[in-house]
């Protein structure tokens, strides 16, 4: 939908946010036309029905059942079409596509640390190419943020201890606001940054540019060999008397006490900080915590790692895993697995 | 015969409840609902000043892009305790403890409430969580924004953050036994005749809140008590470096607070069903629909606290159900706003000062709580969560919605409690600056929230400046508007025109006693005939009249 001639709506620059503002017109015109509707009976009885005696007594009406249930259902009516709309469009958001790049976000007081899967850190700035679809992960170091990019009309709220995700795709270029969206102490409103939307190839020079910094999965799989982690998953993930960490994230997961569940960034995270919370099914309860010994970003590079070891058995991350570089053309993208 | 009997006797006008005793112990220790009501009406107007004061350093910072006026340490201070102090200390006492105070007895044809002392206690408790606050707005103040949200409020903020939450803590409990004392004087305590369906639905909105007041408090006070053992042993609740969840304060946090913007908004919506019936001189359209949406309103306000965390990380499921409730929850409120409507259809309608108040909420409500339904929505929700969108939805429904019915209410039964008529001229004109003022304020910023202004920024991206001058603005001229009324309220107490037992000549037994009415409210036990809002038919519009001159002459 064009919407650029209409005042008052800020930039339109992803796949969703024109599907926000069709919700935000229908969301207006329905309060437009109820507003409107009842100041003007109220002014219309007002005048018309206004006193002309001080001590006339009007007959009483005492009501209408077929009034009363005619304003609850349609109301209710309407309310449910905004319901749906809304949900629907939340829904769809929920689920990131399987095949978008990956960007972590560690947000802190008061800055954004970005790094790319290919590398490149950033900080207050987001370089993305158009057209791509993007999936950011996100955790925060010490209190809650929120990664917010009006222009995109997406939010969400950047925990400590926690991951979470948001993803989008750009429509148009240009360069557009960040803003951290919960209050997070003293500099909260100087948390701000840009987002820059580029041309794919723009975006590709630009990545190469900057290239030569250690991508997340090769500093992860460093950290996994001076961590020790290598005694009992093995060198490349194979396991050993540690259980296997090859094609993990997304794999259906058997726990020893009968439950199952898919492996996410959240069970890793637990795994590591707090082995003893859920052990694998046919193994012992042997390894030790590493709460306060990795970092949040430490634990991003070694999911990053831990996502690199796919079911080949090669450690990808000695030659960056080409699924990780995005693609100058989405047609010579190679495919995921 | 329809007529309006008066309970009073000719010699009631001259001893009141105001010059029964006289001297500082006699308010200090007074067990009267009326004395109390006015202990509370002077404490909440210090703190509405207060809050009102840290508006205009909120509003003056704001005028420029820069953060140039204050520090950002100071500005976040000043956001904050406008909240904590506008919303516990003002908002949530305001109607029930002063005009439910003086009026539920009254309506309901009882000399006090059921428990006089522990109303008067009541009033303490609340006076010792404001002293609290008050000492933590000096020692350095409070920065964590009147949400209170952790990990932020129990491990990083360097402000007197367990100071201003033990304020709030003690101060619950006066709620508590106010919506205690008010649920069992509504069961116990009605005149003869009158029955809950003849109770005026400022009754039954009253009944709604202290619902609210009693099941929802008690989960504030555990949150507060949560986070400050959270801030002073780190026992790891909501703190996830010890294995905690903060997400979990949201959830408990929301649990009340949700619930406690019905116990701002239903005493309004009591007060407006007054205003609306009365000065339309109508009884109410569909009364048991309005009566029963309030408890509804109640009920369901329970339902809906996870709407505030559709960002927050909750999972998708729970949104979805939550979008839902939220929208349930607006039917009631719309039931109740046509009915409101269809009142004024073929009424007597007068144009006094309360009943401009009237129809300015129902105006700024129906604004108020459609823009809810924008942010019951999912993905709308997604985009305008934690900007002026925000903002100026929930002002307009406290400001627009909670303040209009209270500066209504007291205007509307000043006479009563003052035993003084209010100037109707400067009335209505404060009445439409305050209208005027406060649109101009609060419109501006639900434009500048969906082009993605933040709350809580101290410093701005210039491209919103132009909105935050016209609310700036708008504040200015709303702040003045409100000072017209503080100006000749207080006049009025010594130098307005002696006000007559009935000036609105309405039926209302809180009317059918003198204006200020004695210590024992009537001194005679009201016998109740009438059902709620029946106005004399207009064939004995005469004997409102007569009946009108008799009480003031002879019995």
């Amino acid at each position: 939908m064009q919407t650029s001639w209409i005042p008052f709506i800020p930039e339109s620059a992803s796949t969703v946010s024109s599907k926000v503002d069709a919700l935000y017109f229908y969301l207006s015109g329905v309060t437009l036309f109820f507003t409107l509707l009842i100041s003007g009976v109220i002014v219309f009885f007002v005048i018309k029905y206004r006193r002309r005696n001080p001590f006339e007594i009007p007959r009483p009406i005492s009501g209408s059942h077929k009034l009363e249930t005619l304003w609850s259902v349609i109301p209710f009516i309407i309310a449910m079409s905004m319901f749906v709309w809304g949900a629907q469009i939340y829904f769809e958001n929920s689920r990131p596509p399987k095949n978008a790049n990956e960007i972590y976000v560690v947000g802190k007081q008061w800055m954004w640390k970005i790094q790319h899967s290919t590398g490149q850190r950033e900080i207050n700035e987001l370089h993305i190419p158009l057209g791509r679809k993007i999936k950011l992960i996100m955790t925060a170091e010490d209190t809650i943020h929120d990664f917010f990019i009006p222009a995109f009309r997406i939010k969400a709220d950047v925990l400590p201890g926690k991951y979470t995700t948001q993803w989008f795709e750009a429509t148009k270029a240009g360069t557009y606001h960040l803003f951290c969206a919960e209050y997070c102490g003293m500099n909260h409103s100087g948390m701000i940054g840009s987002v820059i939307v580029m041309q794919p190839s723009e975006f590709d020079n630009w990545l190469s540019g900057n290239a030569g910094q250690q991508s997340p999965a090769v500093a992860g799989q460093q950290l996994y060999q001076s961590l020790g982690c290598i005694t009992c998953h093995g060198a490349n993930g194979e396991g050993g008397r540690g259980p296997t960490l090859v094609g993990l994230f997304g794999r259906k997961v058997d726990l020893i006490n009968g439950q199952s569940l898919t492996a996410d960034e959240a069970y890793v995270r637990e795994s590591i900080e707090n082995p003893q919370a859920k052990i694998v099914a046919g193994f012992g309860p042997i390894m030790p915590t590493f709460q306060g010994q990795v970092t949040p970003e430490q634990l991003i590079q070694l999911m990053s790692f831990i996502k690199s070891l796919q079911v080949t058995g090669a450690p990808a991350a000695t030659a960056p895993n080409p699924k990780l570089i995005p693609s100058p053309a989405p047609s010579a993208a190679p495919n995921r697995q | 015969m329809k007529a309006i009997e008066t309970f009073q006797l000719p010699t009631a006008a001259k001893v009141n409840y105001i010059n029964a005793e006289y001297g500082l112990k006699s308010w200090l220790l007074t067990r009267d609902h009326k004395r109390i009501a006015l202990l509370y009406l002077g404490s909440i107007s210090f703190f509405f000043f207060l809050g009102g004061l840290y508006a205009m350093f909120i509003r003056l910072e704001l005028l420029t892009p820069q953060g140039d006026l204050l520090s950002s340490a100071t500005y976040n201070k000043v956001f904050t305790q406008h909240g904590i102090i506008m919303v516990f200390f003002f908002l949530i006492p305001s109607i029930p403890a002063t005009l439910g105070n003086f009026l539920v007895p009254m309506m309901i044809g009882a000399k006090d409430l059921a428990f006089p002392r522990i109303n008067l206690l009541s009033w303490y408790i609340y006076l010792l969580g404001g002293l609290i606050t008050i000492y933590a707005l000096l020692a350095g103040g409070v920065d964590t924004g009147w949400t209170f949200y952790a990990p932020y409020s129990t491990t990083f903020s360097n402000s007197y953050v367990i100071a201003a939450g033990l304020g709030i803590f003690v101060s619950g409990f006066s709620s508590i036994l106010t919506g205690l004392n008010f649920i069992v004087t509504i069961h116990t305590m009605r005149a003869p005749g009158m029955t809950w369906f003849r109770l005026p639905l400022f009754i039954w909105a009253h009944y709604a809140t202290s619902l609210v007041m009693v099941l929802g408090t008690p989960v504030i006070a555990i949150t507060i008590l949560l986070l400050a053992f959270e801030r002073l042993a780190h026992v790891g609740i909501f703190d996830p470096a010890a294995g905690g969840d903060p997400v979990l304060f949201q959830h408990l946090f929301w649990f009340y607070s949700h619930p406690a913007v019905y116990i701002m908004v239903l005493p309004s919506m009591g007060v407006v069903s007054e205003l609306i019936a009365n000065f339309s001189r109508k009884n109410i359209f569909g009364y048991k629909f309005v009566a029963f949406s309030s408890l509804a309103i109640a009920v369901f306000g329970f339902l809906v606290w996870g709407h505030h965390l559709f960002v927050a990380s909750q999972s998708v499921y729970a949104g979805l159900i939550f979008s839902f409730l939220s929208f349930a929850v607006a039917i009631p409120s719309a039931i109740k706003v046509f009915n409101w409507t269809a009142t004024l259809y073929k009424g007597s309608i007068s144009y006094d000062t309360p009943m401009l108040y009237a129809l300015g909420f129902i105006g700024l409500f129906t604004i108020g709580g459609m823009t809810g339904l924008f942010l019951a929505s999912l993905a709308f929700d997604v985009h305008v969560s934690d900007t002026y969108f925000i903002v100026a939805h929930f002002h307009y429904i406290m400001v627009g919605g909670a303040l209009f019915g209270y500066l209504g209410g007291l205007h509307y039964w000043w006479p009563k409690i003052s035993g003084r008529m209010y100037p109707e001229g400067w009335g209505r004109f404060s009445a439409l600056v305050i209208f005027v003022g406060f649109n101009l304020t609060f419109l501006p910023q639900f434009v500048a929230g969906y082009l993605g202004m933040p709350r809580r920024y101290h410093a701005y991206p210039p491209e919103f400046q132009v909105f935050n001058v016209l609310s700036s603005a708008g504040a200015s001229i709303l702040g003045f508007g409100l000072l017209i009324p503080a100006i000749y309220l207080v006049w009025s107490m010594r130098y307005g025109k002696h006000a007559e037992a009935n000036p609105w000549h309405l039926p209302g037994l809180e009317w059918r006693t003198p204006s200020p009415p004695p210590t024992e409210n009537f001194l005679v036990t009201p016998v109740v005939t009438w059902e709620a809002y029946e106005f004399a038919p207009p064939e004995e519009m005469q004997v409102v009249g007569r009946l009108r001159d008799e009480a003031v002459s002879t019995e």
